[in-house]
């Protein structure tokens, strides 16, 4: 279960566990979690706990609720949040904690198991198995993005084939599309969701969109001319493509724009 | 027979987001159609020092043997080709080296390395593995995991502990439960498969297929194919941008036609031509 910490210069006073849904913080006694200072509100905040989530929320207090020394309104708490109301702090420590650990772990350097530790590590392994639920939903995000196959968009004479559908986006990474502006498709738009989409005719010139993290990108996989950018010839390397920059592929010419 | 017109193979390894050191080790021998790469252990720097005594050791030794000797060739005591027993020795002479150094130079206690070997010949791969370095084939832009990683998770789901989507998120992902340099005898896992014109292997270290679902991997061969270098880099580029936790290393080896192997007189009246 979720726990707060309470402390005052790194003395720590108490350790409150999140077990109601919503946990009030403030200087009146009535409040779950009292906190006798005068520059705690009389209602300060609550914290509401859904399941293994806790959102903290200031309720419009006098002095403001920091969290990590970033003044909030609303906050989802995560591990070792620290929050901050006047001399006092609340660290929150999140039930994910252990497994949030062990996830680094997964990643520790390999090593060799001999059959003599064989039995210990897996009887811890079967112990935490718990921990792997947690695991579970930060990689869900990675794995949502998977598109399914690699469906080569033929721009020149064919349609745009086979549309798959659009994967949830990565938080906080606008959606790129193409729409083409000649050709005997022109006007047609293909969103770019999946994290590499071909264009082009094979055999003749290819080009691929990667999206990473960064933006998306261009870069030339087949044939004897590499595509145009804004009417420059790109090089070797993946090139990084701006809103509304015009490509120029087999033939064919192109807009790339982000969506809003 | 010299195989560089037979196979393309394009190679990219890359010490990820997190890591300073480069622990991967790989090599490649069109020639001789060998390729090796090994995933090192052991602190400071034993890892490199162990994958790379692991692919040394066997390119060079393979090297040695096929200048004079062809993969396929009848073993007269034992009636059975001669390449199952040339790689097996020569992954037992590198384990004895490293396993040597290990012993005798405290800086390297304990180092190790897993291990994937690829032999191409007569239209036939002989694969030898160990730990949970993998060879993946892509056929048909159907992509299959070739070899079965010696580790704790792949016995997990072999007991039926844990399902394989279960897998993905455990824990312990990095325990191996056989790595060459680790103890004075190992024994690799060797097996054999046809390779047809058009097959795309990919060897890689966990380091991708940590980062990268296979579905992801698949998406890529099949997208990027054309371009066999910029597939290897944008393998590695997609388990960085996923984090890159560990080293990333991958090989990729396509088929280009058949490559029988020459027997009885014709490979005499070439060996002549020599």
């Amino acid at each position: 279960m979720a726990k707060l910490i309470l402390s005052m210069d790194g003395l720590v006073l108490k350790e409150i566990p999140l077990t109601k849904e919503r946990t009030t913080i403030g200087r009146k006694p009535h409040n779950d979690i009292q906190i006798d200072n005068l520059a705690v509100s009389g209602e300060h905040a609550v914290i509401v706990t859904i399941l293994n989530d806790s959102f903290l929320e200031d309720l419009g207090s006098t002095n403001g609720t920091v969290v990590n020394g970033n003044p909030i309104k609303k906050h989802f708490l995560q591990n070792n949040d620290v929050i901050e109301l006047g001399k006092y702090k609340l660290k929150f420590v999140g039930e994910a904690a252990p497994a949030a650990a062990a996830d680094k772990a997964d990643f520790e350097k390999t090593m060799v198991l001999r059959p003599s530790a064989m039995k210990a590590a897996a009887d811890q392994a079967k112990a935490m198995g718990g921990g792997a639920q947690a695991a579970v939903a930060q990689r869900a995000a990675a794995s949502q993005q998977v598109a399914s196959a690699a469906a080569a968009a033929g721009v020149a004479d064919k349609d745009i084939t086979k549309t798959t559908p659009p994967a949830p986006k990565p938080a906080g990474q606008p959606l790129g599309a193409i729409q083409l502006l000649s050709g005997a498709n022109a006007g047609k738009e293909l969103e770019l969701t999946k994290p590499l989409t071909t264009l082009g005719k094979p055999g003749v010139q290819v080009a691929v969109l990667t999206r990473r993290p960064q933006g998306y990108f261009i870069t030339h996989v087949e044939g004897a001319n590499r595509p145009m950018v804004n009417g420059q010839q790109i090089g070797p390397a993946p090139h990084a493509l701006k809103d509304h920059d015009v490509i120029e592929l087999a033939g064919v010419k192109m807009e790339f724009f982000l969506k809003a | 027979m010299d195989l560089t017109q037979v196979l393309e193979i394009a190679s990219c390894t890359d010490p990820g987001m997190v890591r300073s050191h480069n622990e991967d080790s790989i090599a490649a021998d069109a020639a001789n159609g060998l390729v090796v790469l090994a995933d090192g252990m052991g602190g400071y720097n034993a890892g490199e020092v162990a994958s790379g005594m692991a692919t040394t050791v066997i390119v060079t030794e393979m090297q040695q043997i096929l200048a004079n000797a062809s993969p396929y060739q009848i073993d007269p005591r034992t009636n059975q080709e001669i390449a199952r027993r040339l790689v097996r020795e020569q992954v037992l002479k590198a384990n004895t080296s490293i396993y040597q150094a290990a012993q005798s130079q405290p800086q390297y206690a304990g180092m190790g390395t897993t291990l994937v070997v690829a032999l191409f010949y007569d239209n036939r791969v002989l694969v030898a593995h160990l730990g949970d370095s993998r060879l993946y084939l892509l056929r048909q832009n159907t992509l299959k995991q070739i070899t079965r990683d010696h580790s704790l998770l792949q016995e997990q789901i072999d007991s039926g502990l844990i399902t394989a989507d279960q897998a993905k998120h455990a824990q312990h992902k990095n325990l191996v439960t056989r790595a060459l340099g680790i103890d004075p005898s190992v024994e690799p896992e060797i097996h054999e498969y046809p390779a047809r014109p058009g097959d795309l292997f990919l060897l890689c270290s966990d380091g991708l297929n940590d980062m990268v679902d296979d579905e992801d991997i698949a998406m890529t061969l099949q997208a990027l194919g054309a371009n066999l270098n910029l597939a290897a880099q944008q393998l590695v580029q997609m388990a960085n941008d996923n984090g890159g936790r560990d080293n990333v290393s991958v090989i990729l080896v396509r088929v280009l036609r058949e490559y029988p192997g020459a027997r009885g007189v014709m490979a005499k009246v070439f060996a002549w031509l020599k």
